[in-house]
C-alpha cells in the first residue's frame, strides 16, 4: 500500500457560545495533487470533524461563497489548490475585515445592504415602447462596462481592501464596481440618482488606490478602476453643479 | 430560546498592524511614505525663494547649505523617493481613466504607465538641457 | 449621504502629484545633488544673477510657485490620509494642521516670489 501523503491545515475556529475569541484549530488531512482547499475543508467536515462551519457552493469560482483567508491572502477556497501550498501548514481564516460569525463563516449583512444602495439595474434614460426595439449598443460601448459586470459578489476586494477595513462603512470596491457598471452602460440614465453614493465620504472618497483590491479578484473585474474613473466624475459634479440650471445631485 | 434573542456575537478582527500583513501593503506604505521626500523638498525650496528675495548674501548662504554633505545625502534620499513616487504615480493613472480606445484597440493600461515614464523622462531631460542653457 | 469635500484636495494632490512625478527627479537631482556637487559644465548655474532673474520672469515665478505650492498640497493630502492608515483619524484639528501647513508654504512663497519684482 502506497503512502497516503497528509497535509496541516489550520483552520481559526471560533464559537460564540463557547469561546470569547478565535482560536486556531489543526488538522492533518489526506492530500491529492489535485485537491482544492474547498475539498480540504469539506474532508475536514466529512470525516475529522462535523462542527467546522463555512460557505461553499458552486466549487467552480462563480457562486462567490467560498471567499476566506488562505495563509493570510483572500482567495476563493474552491479555486486555490492544496498543491501549491505545499509543504504547508496551510493557515485558514475567515474572510479579513468582516466580523465572524462562526468559523469561516462572516457577517454579510452590510454588503448586502450596499448592494441593493446604488439600485443596481438599468435605469432607462427615458420611458421606451416595445414597438421601439432593442437597444443597440457598439463593441466599444459594451466595453465601457462588461468587465464590471463579471463580478460575483465574492468579496474578495473587501478582505483585500483596508480602507474598508478601517472604515466599514467605506461602501468598498466591489459595490462600487457594480455602481460604476451601471453609470457606464449607455443604456443607463441613473447616473445622478447614484452620485449622492459617489460623492459621499463612503463613496470613493474613502479609496486611497491601494489597488490590492483589482489583484485578488478572481473575476478580473478591476474594481480599482471603476472607484477612481468615479474620483473625476465626482470632482466634475463637485465644482460643475453650480452651472447646471436644476443643479447636479444634492 | 425565545424568537428576539440570537446566539450571534460576531467577532471584529483588531486592524492594528494591518499594513504589516502582506507584502502588497507594505509596497503600498513605502508609495504613500514619498510624500514626506516631497514635502520637505517643497520646504527647502521655499527657503531658497524665500533666500532669493534676502538678497545675495542670504542666497549664497542658502546654496552653501545645500553643498554641505548632510544636505547631499538628504537630497539623495529625496532623489529616491521621487523616483518611487515618479513610478508609481504613472502606475495608479490608468487606474483613473475609462477605457481608451485607438483604432478600434483598447490601450492597455500598461501602454499608459510607459507613456508617462517616457514623458517623464523628456520632461527630465528637458529641465536639464534648460538648466545648462547658456552654461559652458 | 453628506456630499465630501476632498474633491478640492484631491486635485490639488493630482496636480501636484502629476508635477512632482515630471519634474521632481530632475529638479531634485539639479538642485540637491549636481549643482553641489559640481557635476555641471559650469559652476554658475545657480548663481544669484541667473536665479534672480528666472525668478523675476513670469514664467520663471509661475513654475517656482506651482512647484512649490503643489508639491506641498499633495504631500499634505498624501501624509493626511497615512496618518488615517496607521490610526490617527482626519479629525478637523488634524486636517487644520495638515492643510495648514500647505497653505502656509503656499502665502510665504507667494509673498517671496512677488516681492522680487518683474
Amino acid at each position: 500500500m502506497t503512502d497516503v501523503k497528509t497535509i496541516e491545515i489550520q483552520v481559526l475556529r471560533y464559537r460564540p457560545e463557547q469561546e470569547n475569541e478565535p482560536v486556531w484549530q489543526s488538522y492533518s488531512v489526506p492530500y491529492t495533487e489535485d485537491m482544492s482547499v474547498l475539498q480540504g475543508l469539506q474532508h475536514i467536515k466529512d470525516d475529522i470533524d462535523g462542527t467546522l462551519s463555512f460557505r461553499w457552493s458552486c466549487r467552480m469560482a462563480i457562486c462567490g461563497s467560498c471567499g476566506m483567508m488562505v495563509n493570510g491572502k483572500p482567495h476563493l477556497s474552491c479555486q486555490t489548490f492544496l498543491r501549491d501550498l505545499l509543504p504547508g501548514p496551510v493557515r485558514i481564516e475567515a474572510l479579513a475585515h468582516f466580523p465572524i460569525e462562526r468559523d469561516l463563516v462572516v457577517s454579510v449583512d452590510k454588503f448586502v445592504e450596499k448592494l441593493e444602495s446604488i439600485k443596481p439595474y438599468i435605469i432607462p434614460k427615458e420611458a421606451r415602447e416595445l414597438a421601439q426595439g432593442e437597444y443597440l449598443q457598439t463593441p466599444a460601448q459594451l466595453e465601457q462596462f462588461e468587465q464590471f459586470a463579471s463580478c460575483i459578489n465574492c468579496m474578495l476586494c473587501y478582505s483585500a481592501c483596508p480602507q474598508f477595513g478601517l472604515d466599514p462603512d467605506f461602501i468598498g470596491p466591489g459595490v462600487l464596481a457594480l455602481l460604476h457598471r451601471y453609470n457606464a452602460d449607455s443604456r443607463d440614465g441613473g447616473s445622478k440618482e447614484r452620485m449622492e453614493i459617489i460623492n459621499a465620504q463612503e463613496g470613493v472618497w474613502s479609496c486611497t488606490a491601494v489597488g490590492y483590491c483589482s489583484e485578488v479578484c478572481p473575476k478580473h473585474v478591476d474594481p480599482a478602476n471603476a472607484v477612481n474613473q468615479n474620483k473625476m466624475n465626482s470632482a466634475k459634479d463637485y465644482f460643475l453643479r453650480f452651472l447646471s440650471p436644476k443643479g447636479a445631485a444634492k | 430560546m425565545s424568537s428576539n434573542t440570537s446566539a450571534r456575537r460576531p467577532y471584529v478582527r483588531s486592524m492594528r498592524g494591518w499594513w504589516r500583513r502582506d507584502r502588497f501593503f507594505m509596497v503600498y506604505m513605502a508609495r504613500e511614505l514619498t510624500a514626506f521626500a516631497v514635502l520637505l523638498y517643497s520646504v527647502v525650496l521655499m527657503v531658497g525663494v524665500v533666500r532669493l528675495s534676502q538678497g545675495e548674501a542670504a542666497w549664497n548662504g542658502w546654496l552653501a547649505a545645500l553643498r554641505s554633505p548632510w544636505s547631499v545625502l538628504v537630497h539623495l534620499v529625496f532623489l529616491l523617493s521621487m523616483a518611487v513616487h515618479a513610478k508609481s504615480w504613472f502606475e495608479i493613472m490608468p487606474k483613473t481613466m475609462p477605457a481608451m480606445f485607438i483604432g478600434g484597440k483598447r490601450v492597455a493600461a500598461l501602454t499608459i504607465t510607459r507613456a508617462g515614464w517616457a514623458v517623464t523622462v523628456l520632461a527630465s531631460i528637458a529641465l536639464l538641457a534648460l538648466a545648462c542653457w547658456g552654461q559652458s | 449621504m453628506k456630499r465630501s469635500n476632498s474633491p478640492i484636495f484631491w486635485l490639488l494632490f493630482g496636480a501636484g502629484g502629476m508635477l512632482a512625478a515630471l519634474f521632481g527627479t530632475a529638479l531634485v537631482y539639479i538642485t540637491g545633488v549636481a549643482v553641489p556637487l559640481n557635476f555641471t559644465p559650469s559652476s554658475e548655474m545657480m548663481n544669484y544673477t541667473r536665479i534672480h532673474a528666472f525668478a523675476q520672469h513670469w514664467i520663471g515665478k509661475g513654475f517656482l510657485f506651482a512647484v512649490i505650492a503643489l508639491f506641498a498640497w499633495h504631500a499634505v493630502h498624501r501624509i493626511l490620509c497615512s496618518l488615517h492608515d496607521v490610526g490617527i483619524h482626519k479629525t478637523l484639528g488634524v486636517k487644520l494642521l495638515c492643510y495648514g501647513c500647505a497653505m502656509a508654504i503656499t502665502l510665504v512663497s507667494a509673498v517671496s516670489l512677488l516681492s522680487l519684482g518683474f
